[in-house]
């Protein structure tokens, strides 16, 4: 046997970034960042049901914000980068440090949104992508670049209407937040326990809130698709 | 009682290994899983077979010598008991039953159901020990502890050391033996002196020997015979944490 232990002490940048403990901190905390986010965009949207006007006041209010929407954009980016890179490399360290694998493979309490998490991340990923191409940089749909409101504000209103009058994108989203919520229902509670605030008794509060919080944000997201599809939200209602 | 077992068969560590079945006669249901093992060993030495290998000692649950993962589960999946304590009452007479080494790349295996477990001895010598000044033995009440604290302490130090948790975990992950070890030392006031070294040494130690990340499935605490709350490893992210904030004496 070569050496044991730390050979030297490692700075904690270091140690947070390679760490087995240190990038379990990165995820949980990156994924606080990215839960408040996703809490922060679901009442963002939500102001759809309060009209027109009130929704495009709010796009029109973030992007007022000019050089300082950038900067939560590339903190917003570099916390969601980091939760995905790290992610990533957990799961691969995970899959290499059992390299046989059982032939009989046994559960006994692992929750299935625990075992998927690498799934449910990377299919998020992928809508997230898709989604930001959608809405943000609409390129996806290139005629709601020329949706504008009587004010000549791009008109997010209609866009989101129109996105959701089509079935499929409006399908796809249902999917993908729902996604989300499962990727939630343990990641939730598991940041709690990755940085040590947990025991016997708050476990099994921590999975409720978990559950709890992720069936509002599924139920706040999915609530405009579907009154999209059902009528009850309709091009140009609300009005000016 | 009678069964079929599937067993995984390998001559060394650089063989592939195979499952091979087995019949066991006759089994009582009092018998301990692995006193069903000798009799079916019994048999395959009479045949001039090579017996099926596998690590046991005390039989008695408290050593940890013995592993085993018994349908897909480390220790047979009987709530808080060893392979050793397992009854083949809790088996249906005429069960097929798969028999596993320890699966993870930090436990090799040694021979059929063996594993080389020394990467948990070496995580030990990282850190799971306490400083003591040499000399005469000390009375054994001269440092005062809080009987809550040292219940706290020996729930932790029930661990046997089995490795049943990095079997169980999905990713091979020590984390709740390590945890164990440090949630053990760092309640006691002998643990005090080397409390930030312990668990810095201990962590990379634990990554240094290629175990898999913990992703809190919980797994672990399900399969630990010794019933060890996955609080340990919450306790231990919270020691290694603030560790880092503090200079490595």
């Amino acid at each position: 046997m070569s050496s044991i232990g730390l050979e030297k002490p490692r700075s904690l940048p270091v140690e947070i970034s390679y760490a087995s403990l240190g990038k379990k901190v990165l995820m949980a905390v990156t994924g606080l960042v990215a839960f408040a986010y996703i809490l922060g965009h679901m009442l963002g949207n939500l102001q759809i049901f309060i009209g027109r006007e009130r929704l495009n006041d709010y796009a029109e209010f973030l992007h007022s914000l000019g050089w300082f929407l950038w900067v939560i954009r590339v903190c917003l980016f570099a916390f969601f980068a980091v939760h995905v890179w790290k992610g990533i490399q957990l799961k691969l360290e995970n899959w290499a440090s059992r390299p046989t694998r059982y032939v009989k493979n046994n559960t006994v309490q692992a929750s299935l949104s625990s075992r998927t998490m690498i799934w449910t991340g990377l299919a998020v990923l992928s809508f997230i992508v898709y989604h930001i191409l959608h809405f943000t940089v609409r390129v996806t749909n290139p005629q709601y670049q020329s949706m504008v409101d009587g004010l000549g504000r791009p008109d997010v209103y209609s866009m989101v209407i129109a996105g959701y009058q089509n079935s499929l994108i409006a399908v796809v989203y249902i999917i993908a937040v729902g996604l989300v919520c499962y990727h939630l229902t343990h990641g939730i509670a598991s940041m709690f326990q990755s940085v040590g605030l947990n025991n016997p008794r708050l476990q099994p509060l921590l999975d409720k809130i978990g559950w709890t919080l992720a069936v509002i944000i599924f139920l706040g997201f999915i609530s405009i698709p579907l009154a999209v599809m059902f009528g009850y939200l309709q091009p140009l209602a609300g009005g000016m | 009682m009678n069964f079929t077992l599937h067993v995984w068969r390998q001559k060394n560590a650089r063989d592939k290994g195979r499952m091979e079945t087995y019949r066991a006669h006759d089994i009582t249901p009092d018998m301990s899983f692995l006193e069903m093992l000798d009799v079916v060993n019994e048999e395959l030495v009479e045949k001039g077979t090579e017996p099926i290998h596998f690590d046991h000692d005390c039989r008695e649950g408290i050593c940890g010598a013995c592993s085993l993962v018994i349908n897909g589960i480390p220790h047979g999946g009987k709530k808080g008991c060893t392979t050793c304590e397992l009854r083949m009452r809790n088996f249906k007479d005429g069960d097929e039953i798969y028999v596993e080494p320890f699966r993870a790349k930090a436990l090799p295996v040694v021979k059929d159901l063996m594993v080389d477990r020394s990467a948990l001895d070496r995580i030990m010598q990282a850190g799971g020990f306490v400083s003591v000044s040499t000399g005469a033995v000390p009375d054994g009440n001269a440092i005062p502890v809080p009987k809550a604290v040292a219940d706290k302490a020996m729930d932790a130090a029930a661990c046997i050391g089995c490795g049943a948790c990095i079997a169980a975990c999905k990713n091979a992950s020590a984390m709740l033996f390590v945890a164990a070890k440090v949630s053990h030392l760092v309640h006691l006031p002998q643990g005090q002196v080397e409390r930030e070294r312990r668990v810095r040494n201990m962590v990379a130690q634990m990554d240094k020997e290629g175990f898999g990340n913990c992703t809190n499935y919980y797994e672990c605490e399900a399969v630990c015979p010794k019933s060890i709350s996955v609080e340990v490893i919450a306790k231990m992210n919270r020691e290694y944490l603030k560790a880092l904030t503090k200079p490595v004496k």
